[in-house]
């Protein structure tokens, strides 16, 4: 099968999906696409079992936290791959702080299962109908998720660093 | 999706036993537990428990400037540093836009391919161990000291190198290193044919091997698989062949695959991808004789340390060392995706970047912790030595699997 370029599949992807594909952009040659929370799963099924796409493989879920976005504070992206294509593309979905739910993706691939958990293990992303949603890496105690920003790696109180000394 | 199945034996005793197989188990060769319900001797399920290593890389890689992440990258995958740390710096070339010298990407190759060698060295001498042959380790051991001195001879340290810098190397690689890598070209495959000639058609390490864990390729790659044990199911997918970085389509080399995915498979795998690496350093070590014998770092002052000696005599110099060291050359606002193919797999780095010193948020994608989630699903059914010889041949690299 032959190459599919950025185009081609942006073309394919918005007469799916129209109005729920949002914010196309590609950085460094990588299609990076927006949707919703409730299209994800359905867009992750669709590229995987569209036959002129196959994005069988699943290369990585990981979350951004953005605290200063309004009611967009956490992205969940996916990376997937067509390998038959040998293309890339990236889907990111925001949620509101408050309402960390997304849909589980361990139903498209065995592999996003700890993936999510890594992603539920460090910024308390919830992926409802997980089979297992537990901490993976942090002890099973710990209450926080400890990539968000609200924690900061050193002592906040410390000045040494600050960037005004600097002259930023 | 295809998954393994449950292990259902109507004939089970009527009482399991638990056993904690690790954090530090002998045979698990690093910090591994997994905590499985056997019947006598056969696995009936398994969970893996992870972390007890785990550093908060990402979270550390917040607050560091970009080239103090490199040491960070050591530290995941030890036995092959310098894939990381190469990885890490053309991540970072890619997101500042940085072309480099083909003589870097030829000399980047030599030390990638090395390191890809010292690391299947590991992997199958201890898969040798396991099933009882410690002879072809010692064997092979004498080799990865030989790589780990041209590592000395390149960067000064041997295990978690710090190799290379963004740009390029610190400094050039002098006749010693060359002389060294020539004369382990010529040292390495006598010992790689006589460990060949140990075990491939050894009976018993067959007996061991040959059926042990077998792989479907949809199995591999619902799993998110990827390196050698993805390819021994018989997917061609090599990162260095599929998305050429730092100069591979320049090379002349094949990707080897199986076709039972099963452990004497990956072993077999591994032992070509060695004979195919060997080809791409003799042939990069061809190339790098056409080009500029004084080229080793791209010309970017903004992000490439000026040595020493201009920094105290040189005013730009000056200017440049202290910008760097302090964080203020701006970088582009930016999100960027780069992987290269690691000694265990497809090696990512996901950088989201604000413009300021240090990433906004750093993401390793870790080939280990991908790969190991099938191990616990794939032991069912599976008797305990061979479980174990199963984890040795997947090559599960505990500083990258914890991250």
């Amino acid at each position: 099968m032959g190459k599919i370029t950025n185009e081609e599949l942006l073309q394919k992807l918005t007469a799916q999906f129209g109005e729920n594909v949002t914010n196309v952009s590609e950085p460094y040659g990588l299609l990076t696409a927006e949707t919703t929370r409730g299209q994800i799963i359905d867009l992750l099924n669709w590229l995987y079992n569209e036959p002129s796409l196959q994005f069988t493989y699943l290369t990585d879920i990981t979350a951004i936290h953005y605290p200063e976005f309004e009611g967009k504070e956490m992205a969940v992206v996916y990376h997937v791959h067509s390998l038959v294509n040998n293309i890339r593309i990236r889907i990111k979905v925001f949620l509101a702080e408050g309402d960390i739910n997304i849909p589980t993706a361990t139903t498209i691939w065995n592999g996003a299962n700890w993936m999510e958990r890594e992603t539920y293990d460090f910024f308390g992303v919830n992926f409802t109908g997980h089979p297992d949603l537990r901490r993976i890496l942090n002890v099973d105690d710990m209450t926080v998720f400890p990539m968000r920003k609200e924690f900061p790696l050193e002592d906040p109180n410390r000045v040494d660093k600050k960037d005004y000394f600097f002259g930023r | 999706m295809q998954n393994f199945p449950a292990y259902t034996d109507t004939d089970l005793q009527s009482e399991l036993s638990t056993l904690n197989l690790g954090p530090t188990h002998p045979a698990t060769h690093g910090v591994f537990q997994n905590v499985l319900q056997l019947d006598g001797e056969r696995i009936v399920s398994g969970v893996s428990t992870i972390g007890y290593i785990h550093r908060a890389f990402e979270k550390i890689a917040e607050h560091r400037p970009f080239y103090q992440i490199t040491p960070l990258t050591d530290r995941l995958n030890y036995c092959s540093a310098p894939i990381n740390n190469m990885g890490w710096h053309m991540s970072v070339e890619k997101l500042l836009d940085i072309q480099t010298p083909k003589r870097v990407d030829y000399m980047r190759v030599i030390i990638m391919e090395l390191s890809r060698i010292a690391d299947h060295i590991v992997c199958n001498g201890v898969l040798g161990v396991d099933t009882g042959a410690f002879t072809g380790f010692l064997y092979m051991m004498e080799h990865r000291e030989a790589i780990y001195e041209i590592f000395e001879e390149v960067c000064g340290s041997r295990l978690t190198t710090n190799i290379g810098r963004i740009g390029g190397f610190e400094r050039n690689f002098n006749d010693i290193a060359f002389a060294k890598i020539r004369q382990f070209l010529v040292n390495f495959p006598k010992t790689l044919n006589e460990f060949e000639s140990l075990f491939n058609r050894n009976r018993i390490f067959v007996d061991r091997t040959k059926g042990v864990a077998p792989v479907t390729a949809e199995q591999a790659l619902g799993y998110s698989w990827s390196g050698p044990i993805l390819r021994a199911t018989g997917v061609d997918y090599d990162v260095r062949a599929m998305n050429p970085y730092c100069s591979y389509e320049d090379f002349d080399f094949e990707v080897p695959v199986g076709t039972s995915g099963d452990v004497y498979d990956r072993f077999l795998v591994r032992n070509e991808e060695m004979k195919q690496s060997m080809r791409i350093i003799e042939q990069a070590l061809n190339k790098i004789e056409k080009e500029d014998p004084n080229i080793f770092h791209a010309d970017v002052p903004e992000f490439y340390l000026p040595p020493k000696e201009e920094v105290y005599n040189n005013m730009e110099a000056l200017i440049y060392h202290f910008k760097i060291v302090m964080g203020e050359v701006k970088t582009p606002v930016a999100e960027v995706y780069h992987s290269v193919e690691g000694a265990n797999g497809e090696l990512g780095f996901y950088i989201i970047n604000d413009g300021g010193r240090s990433p906004y948020r750093l993401h390793f994608r870790r080939p280990s912790f991908i790969n190991y989630q099938a191990y616990a699903p794939m032991s069912r059914g599976m008797l305990l030595s061979d479980a174990i010889i199963n984890m040795s041949s997947l090559n599960i690299i505990a500083g990258e699997l914890d991250a």
